[in-house]
């Protein structure tokens, strides 16, 4: 505890020495933006400053305050354009549309930023917390999680998700099974043969989930957002000066609670970062807390899960990257290359080798999530004005910006094709009444639960029982067993009383 | 991309002062990185970058170009680029493996023109420190015995480089590589958590990537796969070769141009590297970099080439890779 004292001291020396409390600032203010834009989210963002970083010749613990500043900055922002347009501004903030945009939509964009960024921020500064005081131990329980633990994680995320079941069973398992095709796409992890390509090199390394995520949610919204618009069908909202409540907050206390703690550990786990995380704690919030079966429809709780579960993830994945140098997410793994850049060898040795670095990063943390609160409440009611803006004008704008967003960092034509052939595939999708989000989910989780599975059974040479041989696995089925029968139980037990109450009267 | 523009025109300010060596003169040098930024092909760019900034009239810059594990811009250079003499490619062992199967379409190596080198790293076999396997002997006593026992596992699938490592030795110890019991994992970073966690035995990585565990006691590193014993920090580890197996993994990192890119344009670049050889500034961004030396560029690299893409050839086909 004194080493993490004194660690925390040398942090925020460095942290709050005047040029480098500027950087987190302008970090955190440009990740919000670069997350808030369609398309860009935190791993373009921080590759896309890295070289600046780099060619401004700024001292290493500098450059890597900015990025990092960049990177949580981002995950605050994705939040906005999900929330306000139904376009997930990055890839971990899909979930944050499902119930976000219908309180948007309903003329309370205001109280939904100012909840989502109070959400954030608990589930961020929880994160940091948890890991300056425990970081050597978590990152050690993080490596013992091995594929068959990840098999079951996926099983649980998927026994949780099956609460996200629309109007139709059918149409949510064909919505999955698509996300399964489209997730086999490209070389396969694990015989290295090619799957679907066609012969098309551009797909060989698989479809990127951005460009699933802009494609299926972002262009589709728009093409609905036209054909409203051609049809007269568009309402157009007032302005709205609402602001989070604490009612609210009362009532989303526990699911922040939960979400932060879910959160963070899918963060630690190399391989799991913030898309997994707010997809399992919505579901497990839906699971848990939808009594009355409002998530979906405007719950401030289905808004108030993913948000802190996205925040706490990004925050645990700092976990693997800096005790182990093993990189907890993508743009981890971006940071990573970034400490190499300056000659900095990330891994167990870089606390003590490098302290002003390694405590300086973690100090800023907590500035920096202190600092995004303080940045993004005051701006809720500019950013709520943007649903005032005309349609006509909107829509074109937001399609520029994520197209110039999926090219700037790919750079490749063929994503720019993509993007618009998912929108008019997501389009017909919806004419036909399917969720989109089962689809989103089938495509990570089914990723990571073949990978997982194939690597596990690789390991054991064939045999099954791998995938129960250890208490992680088996808590995990427990868990998911849990998730599936408790609503069940909690339902049967209302109509109990229920029936007992009419009969006592 | 501007930005990246703006960056090298920082970089070019800061460095105004160094001292003025012959240069070659090319315009708008670039760089690509048939990646993401980050990686190692990023690395390998960053190298050109710094270590040739005395010796090119202009910074070079580095753009990205992903997409296919660098088959986007391998066929880009041999269908729209092919004379772009200010642009160069970064290519690594693994992409040659990737030619070789026929993942790069119908171009091969003959379709490109081979420039120079970054540097070299060498395969290693790592275990976690407290594995039974004490020494290399140990662990391919166990291969040739009962392969089925030992879980080797490594960043990259089957018929990648980190496989081929692998296979190596199986072969070595007597075994055909389809026996080899081996877990694809999703780049070097998990298979070292899965290493440290328990669920592999033996990890066929890299040296370069080991320099941050050496001193945390972690991982041991069994033998290099280098054909001669590395300097330090390595060089108390034994080479395979040392312990009397023939197994020999060099991973060279370098870069390549168009096929028609003229005779004087290639020449200048050729030229630039060098120079920048000769220094031992580039010595040292290539240890800043995880790299060892290995400097050839020109005729020599292309006549390299061309003996490492028929041993490769070789082992794939026995591997059973190709036909």
């Amino acid at each position: 505890m004194d080493a993490v004292l004194s660690g925390l001291a040398t942090g925020f020396s460095v942290a709050l020495d005047p040029f480098n409390l500027m950087l987190v600032l302008v970090g955190c203010f440009v990740g919000t933006l670069i997350g808030a834009l369609p398309g860009l989210g935190p791993i373009n963002g921080v590759a896309i400053l890295l070289p600046i970083a780099y060619g401004l010749g700024f001292q290493p613990e500098a450059a890597l305050i900015l990025l990092a500043g960049i990177y949580y900055g981002a995950e605050y922002g994705g939040r906005i354009s999900s929330i306000l347009l139904n376009v997930p501004g990055d890839a971990g903030a899909v979930m944050t549309t499902l119930d976000g945009n219908p309180l948007a939509r309903a003329g309370q964009a205001g109280r939904a930023l100012s909840l989502s960024a109070v959400a954030s921020f608990v589930g961020g500064t929880f994160a940091v917390i948890l890991m300056s005081l425990f970081a050597p131990a978590l990152a050690g329980f993080a490596v013992t999680f091995g594929p068959a633990d990840y098999v079951a994680l996926m099983v649980f995320a998927f026994a949780s998700l099956a609460s996200l079941v629309g109007k139709s069973t059918v149409k949510t398992l064909l919505g999955a099974t698509i996300g399964l095709m489209l997730a086999t796409i490209g070389i396969d992890a694990n015989t290295g043969v090619p799957r679907y390509t066609f012969g098309i090199p551009d797909i060989l390394a698989g479809i990127d989930f951005l460009i699933v995520v802009v494609g299926l949610f972002g262009m589709a919204e728009l093409l609905t957002l036209v054909e409203q618009q051609a049809r007269g069908t568009l309402k157009s909202l007032p302005v709205d000066r609402s602001f989070v409540t604490m009612a609210d907050l009362a009532k989303s206390k526990w699911t922040i609670a939960r979400s932060s703690v879910i959160g963070f550990f899918i963060g630690i786990l190399p391989g799991t970062g913030a898309s997994v995380a707010s997809a399992v704690a919505y579901g497990t919030e839906k699971r848990i807390s939808d009594t009355e079966g409002t998530f979906g429809k405007g719950d401030v709780r289905g808004l108030a899960a993913p948000e802190a579960a996205n925040n706490a993830a990004a925050g645990g994945s700092m976990v693997p990257m800096l005790t182990l140098g093993i990189p907890g997410s993508g743009t981890t793994a971006i940071l990573l290359g970034a400490l190499l850049m300056f000659n900095i060898q990330p891994g167990p040795t870089m606390f003590t080798q490098r302290p002003e670095v390694a405590w300086g990063l973690v100090a800023s943390m907590y500035i920096g999530n202190v600092a995004l609160l303080v940045i993004n409440l005051p701006l809720v009611g500019l950013f709520a004005r943007m649903l005032t803006i005309p349609q006509h004008y909107l829509t074109p704008l937001i399609a520029v910006l994520a197209f110039i967003g999926i090219y700037t960092i790919v750079g490749n034509p063929h994503d720019l094709f993509m993007i618009t052939m998912l929108g008019v595939f997501g389009w017909f999708l919806r004419k036909l009444d399917f969720s989109l989000a089962p689809i989103i989910l089938g495509f990570v989780l089914g990723g990571l639960f073949e990978d997982n599975l194939r690597r596990a059974l690789s390991i054991s040479g064939g045999d099954w029982s791998i995938l129960v041989s250890n208490w992680k696995s088996i808590l995990l089925y427990v868990l998911a067993l849990f998730v599936v029968v408790l609503p069940i139980w909690l339902a049967r037990r209302a109509r109990g009383n229920a029936m007992q109450d009419a009969e006592s009267h | 991309m501007t930005i990246t523009r703006l960056s090298t025109a920082f970089l070019c300010a800061l460095t105004l002062g160094a001292p003025a060596y012959a240069q070659s003169a090319i315009d708008n040098p670039e760089c690509v990185a048939p990646a993401n930024p980050g990686g190692g092909f990023d690395l390998t760019c960053r190298v050109a970058q710094t270590g040739l900034q005395p010796h090119v009239s202009e910074p070079v810059q580095v753009t990205f170009m992903p997409g296919g594990i660098g088959a986007v811009a391998f066929n880009q250079f041999n269908t729209n680029r092919t004379d772009d003499g200010s642009a160069i490619v970064a290519f690594s062992t693994g992409s040659l493996l990737n030619i070789i199967l026929g993942k790069y379409g119908a171009f091969d190596e003959t379709d490109v023109r081979w420039l120079a080198t970054a540097g070299a790293d060498f395969g290693a076999v790592v275990v976690r420190a407290d594995s039974e396997f004490e020494t290399l002997s140990d662990v391919m006593d166990a291969l040739s015995t009962n392969p089925g026992d030992v879980v080797v596992g490594a960043g990259g699938s089957v018929g990648s480089q980190d496989w081929m490592k692998g296979a190596l030795l199986m072969r070595e110890a007597g075994g055909t590589p389809m026996q080899m019991r081996y877990v694809a994992f999703d780049g070097g970073g998990d298979a070292i958590a899965s290493l440290l966690g328990g669920s592999i035995e033996v990890y066929t990585g890299d040296v370069g990537e080991m320099v941050p565990y050496l001193d945390s006691g972690d991982m041991r590193i069994l033998a290099t796969l280098s054909p001669e014993r590395l300097d330090a920090p390595f060089d108390e580890i034994p080479t395979a070769k040392e312990l009397g197996y023939d197994v020999e993994w060099t991973i060279m990192r370098g870069f390549y141009t168009g096929k028609d890119v003229s005779d004087a344009d290639y020449q200048k670049w050729v030229d630039a590297f060098d120079a920048a050889y000769a220094t031992d500034a580039f010595a040292t961004v290539q240890a800043e970099r995880g790299l060892l030396p290995l400097n050839m560029s020109g005729d020599e690299l292309t006549s390299s080439i061309n003996t490492t893409m028929d041993e490769l050839r070789t082992i794939a086909t026995e591997a059973g890779l190709i036909q």
